[in-house]
């Protein structure tokens, strides 16, 4: 099976300081992939190079490449804002906008270009559908975003990127400001919507990976150690360093 | 034996002390001026002409010339100083350049109103020939204002939470669509709030239209922007120190209708701060 999105020797710095160090990673389409390790480990650096999330930081440096469907995303001449609603993101925290559940809902499409109403309507019901979050919401969809629950909202930023029809979805930690029903909430919506999209996560503890990921690939100061499909990383780990981390002897 | 609850109750009554200190001085200006000028205060002293040496009639042309400047400087200042702003928060790189940028803003918010008030005389009145008129007041009250207008709408952007332009970003908006649908209404009130601040002190400046636009005594409405127009701070300058037996309630009943425009327009400032605090959710 083709890879949906490939690093080839990525390496990358802000000034002097390395994040990612000669990662060379391929992750399958329709699957959960999981990027775990200790914190500072460039997990964060790798999903916004995904969707060029750091183009605007200042003074960083990266060399490799990194292809979506075996397209370079840093060509030049790569309509980033397109490339955008091809991956979506969601964040550590709830980050709702400013403005109504249908407001954040249909904030991209609009900036898309979409104005037809019905169409609007459609995309608005069907994203909250694919984020278990429709039936709490329906009710209420033009309250402000900022009154739902920490839960809610976090499913409501999934549902905002899947809003745009995304074929992969890049989770940053998404369950760390989330209570364990909410946590298992986004966990199940994930399972859903894996048969359709391409899921990167970061989740926020080694319990998380070992329930949800296909494949598991660990990072350890900006290096891969290893990558093998869930089952296999977290049950016979290769590397002594990814024992020592998912036994819990550091972390 | 004093104990520190004592001790703090001291502490208490003298910022209160303190306080009112402050607020004694405000009270009793407005107070005075109000007291002394609303007997002029009538609907002829409002809407008609001055005349007899202008002692008697009203003061209608320095009112309306006052509004048309105010108005003048707000079609200038607003677009340019809001541009500025949302250049040096949203887009500006910290560089030689915008450094200086910014230091001269913060000087020019400190230079002297008659400093502008010569500037504009060079520039709009004599090189650019405007004339002494409301075009070049309105100019020269629009650079003055600019400084404060963009310190503080910079201000009021960078106080905006850094993840909303990313999560625009991240949801395929450029970098000005998360400006334009996310960052601006947010900054909003405390843009508004700079705008009606700089308007205040242009509506109440006398020096920098003093060579630019004041007319001494013109008892019509200006007929068009390159006319000289009569201006409430600068009749009033006229009509306390340059015009022997004018009654005092005529020089206060000018300070009151002054005083009312720029409180008025304070409170509106209030209000739509308050209205849209009340919709910020963050």
């Amino acid at each position: 099976m083709e890879p949906k999105i490939r690093f080839q020797n990525v390496s990358y710095f802000y000034g002097d300081r390395p994040a990612l160090r000669d990662v060379t990673l391929d992750i399958p389409p329709n699957a959960i992939t999981v990027v775990f390790g200790p914190a500072g480990g460039g997990k964060t650096t790798l999903l916004r190079l995904i969707n060029r999330l750091n183009d605007e930081v200042e003074g960083t440096r990266m060399t490799g490449r990194v292809l979506l469907d075996g397209q370079d995303v840093y060509a030049p001449g790569v309509d980033v804002p397109r490339l955008r609603r091809r991956v979506g993101m969601v964040f550590a925290l709830p980050l709702p906008l400013p403005g109504t559940v249908r407001e954040n809902v249909l904030y991209g499409p609009k900036l898309a270009g979409i104005r037809d109403r019905a169409r609007l309507e459609e995309i608005l019901e069907r994203s909250l559908r694919l984020a278990a979050l429709w039936d709490e919401v329906k009710d209420r969809l033009d309250d402000p975003a900022s009154r739902l629950s920490g839960g809610q909202q976090q499913r409501l930023c999934i549902a905002r990127s899947l809003a745009l029809e995304p074929e992969v979805l890049l989770l940053d930690e998404p369950t760390s400001g989330l209570d364990p029903i909410s946590t298992g909430k986004v966990e199940e919506a994930l399972q859903q919507l894996k048969h359709q999209y391409t899921i990167v996560i970061v989740p926020h503890s080694v319990q998380q990976a070992a329930r949800v990921a296909d494949y598991a690939a660990f990072f350890l100061m900006g290096e891969l150690v290893e990558c093998q499909p869930g089952r296999d990383l977290f049950t016979t780990p290769r590397d002594r360093r990814t024992e020592d981390y998912i036994t819990g002897r550091f972390g | 034996m004093i104990n520190r609850y004592q001790v703090q109750r001291l502490g208490f009554i003298l910022l209160g002390v303190i306080s009112l200190i402050v607020v004694l001085p405000i009270l009793f200006v407005v107070g005075n001026i109000v007291v002394q000028g609303i007997g002029a205060i009538n609907w002829e002293f409002l809407t008609a002409m001055p005349h007899g040496g202008m002692k008697e009639g009203g003061i209608f042309p320095a009112i309306v010339g006052t509004l048309l400047l105010v108005l003048g400087t707000a079609v200038v200042a607003i677009p340019v100083g809001i541009g500025g702003a949302i250049y040096l928060a949203e887009y500006a790189r910290d560089t030689f350049w915008t450094r200086t940028l910014r230091l001269a803003i913060i000087n020019l918010a400190g230079v002297p109103s008659v400093v502008y008030g010569l500037f504009g005389l060079g520039l709009f009145v004599l090189f650019l020939q405007f004339g002494t008129s409301v075009l070049a007041g309105s100019l020269t009250l629009a650079i003055m204002t600019l400084p404060v207008i963009i310190s503080t709408a910079e201000e009021a952007l960078r106080a905006v939470p850094g993840e909303f332009r990313l999560v625009s970003a991240s949801l395929g908006g450029t970098r000005w669509q998360g400006i334009r649908h996310i960052v601006l209404p947010q900054a909003l009130p405390g843009i508004i709030t700079g705008i009606i601040l700089g308007l205040l002190r242009a509506a109440g400046e006398t020096a920098p239209i003093l060579f630019t636009a004041a007319a001494f005594y013109l008892p019509r409405i200006p007929r068009s922007l390159l006319e000289p127009t009569m201006a409430l701070p600068y009749h009033l300058y006229v009509i306390s120190t340059q015009v022997p037996g004018m009654p005092p309630r005529v020089q206060y009943g000018t300070a009151l209708v002054l005083l009312t425009i720029v409180l008025s327009m304070n409170a509106v400032a209030a209000i739509i701060r308050s209205y849209f605090r009340r919709r910020r959710e963050w």
